[in-house]
């Protein structure tokens, strides 16, 4: 079987200026909905308490509501269906004076009085210092990869891949946040796990095509840069739907079969890999061609390749 | 070309014992378990204790699978959750005489049943974090101004009594914030209080500023001072908070440090939290009494007779009781420290206690009124005392350093400090974040994760066997591989798993095929070019091998920065994240090429290779771009 039955290669670089009016317009609607609408932050960032109840039947989600706001929540208490019609999740917003202890265990006496079928799945309290150093913690990570990544591509091929790749991935993060704030998702710690994820697998992607390019370079003395770039894309084609499918794969079935605590992580990652095949295709290597990548930068820097008769050569790690 | 050496096949058949071995005790779940460990530092739990679980399961009729000595606990494992509880009573009614006053902590556990021979090569099924066992999880943030405050509080004490025996006069003193202010009204003072300090306080810098014609020290601790005050703060709460929760009766209580002044407890399978919660901030008090000398006294402390009005009865720890006077003369508030150590001339083992100015004067004119007599030092804790100690008062003790010596062993001496440190935190703990997982979601927890991966990993391989047919075979055994090794590798650093962890592991297993989707098309495209099979496969994973490295070192850097900057559920996905990586450059690299080898590598006169349809540009008529 083969899929990709592509005789030429394809001119993309002739419509890169597309490409990036698309992202930019993407980006663009994206950093609106952050901050028009703003993330819907889950307790671990906002601090509060989250209780996640089970009842025997499909629960009366206004009748909870009720009861929680009787003891004293007023109208911030949130009161939501998890997963199943019988399971309910309700978040509190931090109270001055209230014990988490003392918080969880008054809702939970009144949720009992109401119905004692109701049982106690879960509770999660944090405190409002811990959400700061999350965000402080989530952005040195990010930080930590953008520059880490750089490094690692201008040491590898040339500092423009680095910017290039760089630049085309944040735009899939923010991007992937823009989905978030524009659905009011809620944006949790694993949310931001897959976030980071995603900026290293399509980095990933990046690098597959940077690679051909470099080849190409090698091996077709007679090619402009962008027919070596149309080149590079079109023949890492076919391993760049398939790789994505499968990992894809993978992300709809923990989508599916994860459960309500996989399912934005799982929705991140779709979306991440998605806009990550776009970006770093087309974007990516548009940018690189921006920035005037030549042959020189590449060619010149040849590194020294491995004994091509050691079989195993690829073990090395 | 395409053959390995036999010792790269030796290196493929061991990495995969190695594999299956670890990963072999995951499959045989848990069996039920009663685990029996230590209440009180001062017990230990060995094979005397070992011996008497054994005797009480055969006096009760009950035949555990086996009773083992693991570690600081005895650990009994039963057929079915029936005889667990069973065995729990028997071994509680043999163990604990008085239930009011427990030696030992009978617990219910869940142990791996997987057999004894993978154990003794400790090989054990992976650790399960909270959110896939329940349970309860808090982090407590320990105030360590609070803890710099009191420290300085009891400096301003130290330094008037120095002061007052070196006879120095001095226009008052007092404790502002975390430092020591010190008036001193002349340069002769001034000269003999700052070297005093100097002499006596190692841990305090002071700062002389001119104050009208009088002249103000301002005291205060040393930076490096002040680090140890917080360790040795948050070492001492640790220590607190595991005496406490040895009451719940957890089976595997963690109690760990979490950066510079908090402290994560994870309490696996406990479901009450306000139980655990109130015995967490519980305060324990500490009294120092004296012993009643009277004649009607000692009749009562050898049985005979009543206890006098105005004393108590108290036990010791070796269960003598010792008649104690009500009236308190300190309480734990006045000791700052309690310290094994050595006495200077006679090389025994002694405890060091550092009580604070009030406390040392009040000890000063007890002691000096009362030589030759007995005192007792007694540890309160849910209402009921305990005498840790009932020394004799030698001589008059003055400056607030006590030293307990005489008939102990380092070890006694060791657990007693350890007692008197424990009466108390040394700095209030406010709880910052909790959770609590119940049971029933852990279990459901697992069973999502579990369907998800193999789910995932199904529709993969079957896809990849149908696309690449043998070479997809490969791809798939080689993803196979490397959950293999990921599990393998998790329970042998017995790493904790969390569904975070369980989906990275799925995330993992999703970027591990592309590597092998990356070579397998690299040999199609060798193909298409017109090359040998046998350069095709070579060519191929030669050029891709390169590709690989890179994007894998670009995920890495994602999984270690994650690792880096990550707390809580992000860690845990961070581990198994980059540990995934790892596995799969082996796996899908050089596993998976040592399979093609194996089957392709000895064919001489390779026609075609099992890869699927090759389709080549030229054959319907058209150009393809070719290598100049």
């Amino acid at each position: 079987m083969e899929f990709f039955r592509i005789k030429k290669d394809i001119p993309f670089m002739k419509h890169a200026l597309v490409f990036n009016v698309i992202s930019f317009i993407t980006f663009a609607l994206a950093v609106f909905f952050l901050f028009s609408r703003g993330l819907h932050l889950s307790v671990e960032f906002t601090g509060g308490t989250v209780m996640e109840v089970a009842y025997s039947q499909p629960a009366d989600l206004a009748k909870v509501r009720s009861t929680v706001s009787g003891l004293g929540y007023g109208d911030d208490v949130q009161v939501q269906n998890f997963g199943t019609a019988r399971d309910v999740m309700i978040r509190l917003p931090v109270q001055k004076g209230v014990s988490s202890a003392q918080q969880s265990e008054q809702v939970i006496g009144a949720l009992k009085a109401a119905d004692p079928e109701v049982t106690l799945r879960r509770t999660e309290f944090v405190g409002p210092q811990v959400g700061e150093e999350l965000v402080h913690g989530g952005l040195m990570a990010l930080a930590m990869v953008v520059v880490g990544i750089v490094i690692y591509l201008a040491f590898r091929f040339e500092w423009k891949f680095g910017v290039a790749a760089i630049i085309a991935n944040l735009h899939d993060v923010v991007i992937i946040l823009g989905f978030f704030a524009f659905f009011q998702w809620e944006f949790s710690l694993s949310v931001l796990a897959a976030v980071l994820a995603v900026l290293g697998y399509s980095v990933n992607e990046s690098v597959v095509i940077f690679d051909r390019i470099r080849e190409a370079f090698r091996r077709y003395r007679k090619m402009t840069t962008t027919e070596v770039i149309d080149h590079a894309i079109t023949s890492t084609m076919s391993r760049t739907i398939i790789t994505h499918a499968s990992t894809e794969a993978m992300v709809l079935s923990m989508f599916f079969f994860g459960g309500p605590s996989l399912h934005n992580f799982a929705l991140a990652l779709t979306i991440g890999i998605l806009f990550g095949i776009y970006s770093s295709v087309f974007v990516a290597a548009a940018i690189a061609m921006w920035l005037g990548v030549k042959r020189e930068d590449l060619v010149k820097a040849q590194r020294k390749e491995g004994d091509p008769n050691d079989p195993n050569a690829g073990a090395v790690v | 070309m395409n053959r390995y050496p036999i010792w790269k096949y030796a290196i493929l058949v061991v990495a995969l014992l190695i594999g299956v071995l670890y990963t072999l005790p995951n499959f045989f779940g848990e069996a039920p378990a009663v685990q029996v460990s230590s209440a009180k530092a001062t017990v230990k739990v060995d094979a005397a204790v070992l011996q008497r679980v054994e005797e009480a399961l055969r006096a009760a009729g009950l035949s555990p699978d086996y009773v083992s000595l693991e570690g600081n606990s005895v650990r009994a494992r039963f057929d079915t959750p029936d005889n667990q509880l069973k065995a729990k009573d028997a071994i509680q009614k043999a163990l604990i005489p008085d239930p009011a006053d427990p030696a030992y902590i009978v617990a219910l556990n869940l142990v791996s049943r997987s057999p004894t021979w993978l154990s003794a090569l400790h090989a054990q099924p992976m650790y399960l974090g909270l959110d896939l066992r329940g349970g309860v999880h808090f982090m407590l943030q320990v105030d360590m101004q609070a803890a710099l405050t009191k420290k300085a509080e009891s400096y301003a004490g130290d330094i008037r009594t120095a002061l007052r025996d070196k006879n120095i006069r001095h226009g008052g003193i007092s404790r502002d914030g975390q430092a020591v202010e010190i008036r001193v009204r002349d340069e002769a003072t001034r000269t003999a209080t700052s070297n005093l300090i100097a002499d006596q306080f190692t841990d305090l810098q002071v700062v002389v500023t001119p104050d009208g014609a009088e002249f103000k020290l301002r005291a205060s601790i040393k930076p490096e001072a002040t680090r140890r005050v917080q360790e040795q703060a948050l070492k001492q709460n640790i220590t607190t908070l595991h005496n406490r929760i040895n009451e719940l009766g957890v089976a595997e209580p963690v109690i760990q440090q979490q950066g510079l002044d908090r402290i994560v407890v994870q309490l696996p399978g406990v479901q009450d939290t306000a139980k655990a919660k109130d015995i967490l901030g519980r305060t324990a008090t500490l009294e120092v009494r004296l012993v009643d000398e009277s004649t009607e006294a000692r009749a009562a402390e050898r049985g005979q007779g009543a206890v006098p009005f105005g004393s108590e009865r108290y036990l010791e720890r070796n269960g003598q009781p010792v008649i104690v006077k009500k009236q308190v003369i300190l309480t734990g508030e006045n000791l700052t420290d309690a310290q094994p150590g050595f006495d200077g001339q006679t090389q025994e083992p002694t405890v060091n206690l550092t009580l604070d100015a009030k406390g040392a004067r009040i000890f000063k004119d007890v002691t000096r009124e009362n030589i030759n007599k007995r005192m007792a030092i007694i540890l309160f804790e849910k209402g009921k005392g305990e005498v840790v100690t009932a020394p004799v008062i030698r001589s008059e003790i003055g400056g607030g350093r006590v030293q307990i010596s005489g008939r102990m062993t380092t070890m006694e001496a060791n657990d007693t400090a350890l007692l008197l440190r424990a009466g108390s935190l040394a700095a209030p703990m406010e709880i910052i974040e909790e959770f609590t997982i119940g049971p029933s979601l852990g279990a459901d927890n697992i069973a999502r994760g579990i369907n998800s991966v193999v789910w995932g990993m199904l529709a993969i391989a079957a896809f990849m066997c149908v696309y690449y047919m043998l070479f997809g075979v490969f791809s798939s055994i080689a993803l196979g591989v490397n959950v293999l090794m990921l599990v393998a590798v998790l329970s042998m650093l017995q790493a904790t798993l969390t569904l975070p962890g369980i989906a990275a592991m799925a995330l993992a297993l999703g970027v591990a095929i592309d590597s092998n989707v990356l070579i397998n098309e690299r040999i199609r495209e060798e193909l298409r070019e017109g090359v040998s099979p046998q350069m095709a496969i070579h060519a191929g994973y030669e050029r891709a091998w390169a590709t690989i490295l890179d994007s894998n070192v670009t995920t890495l850097i994602a999984g270690l920065a994650l690792l880096a900057f990550g707390s809580g559920p992000v860690r845990g996905f961070a581990v198994v994240h980059c540990i995934g990586i790892l596995t799969s450059m082996f796996s899908a690299v050089f596993f998976s090429r040592g399979l093609v080898n194996f089957w392709y590598g000895g064919k001489k006169k390779l026609k075609s290779l099992s890869i699927g349809q090759i389709w080549k540009p030229g054959a319907d008529g058209t150009t393809a771009v070719k290598p100049e």
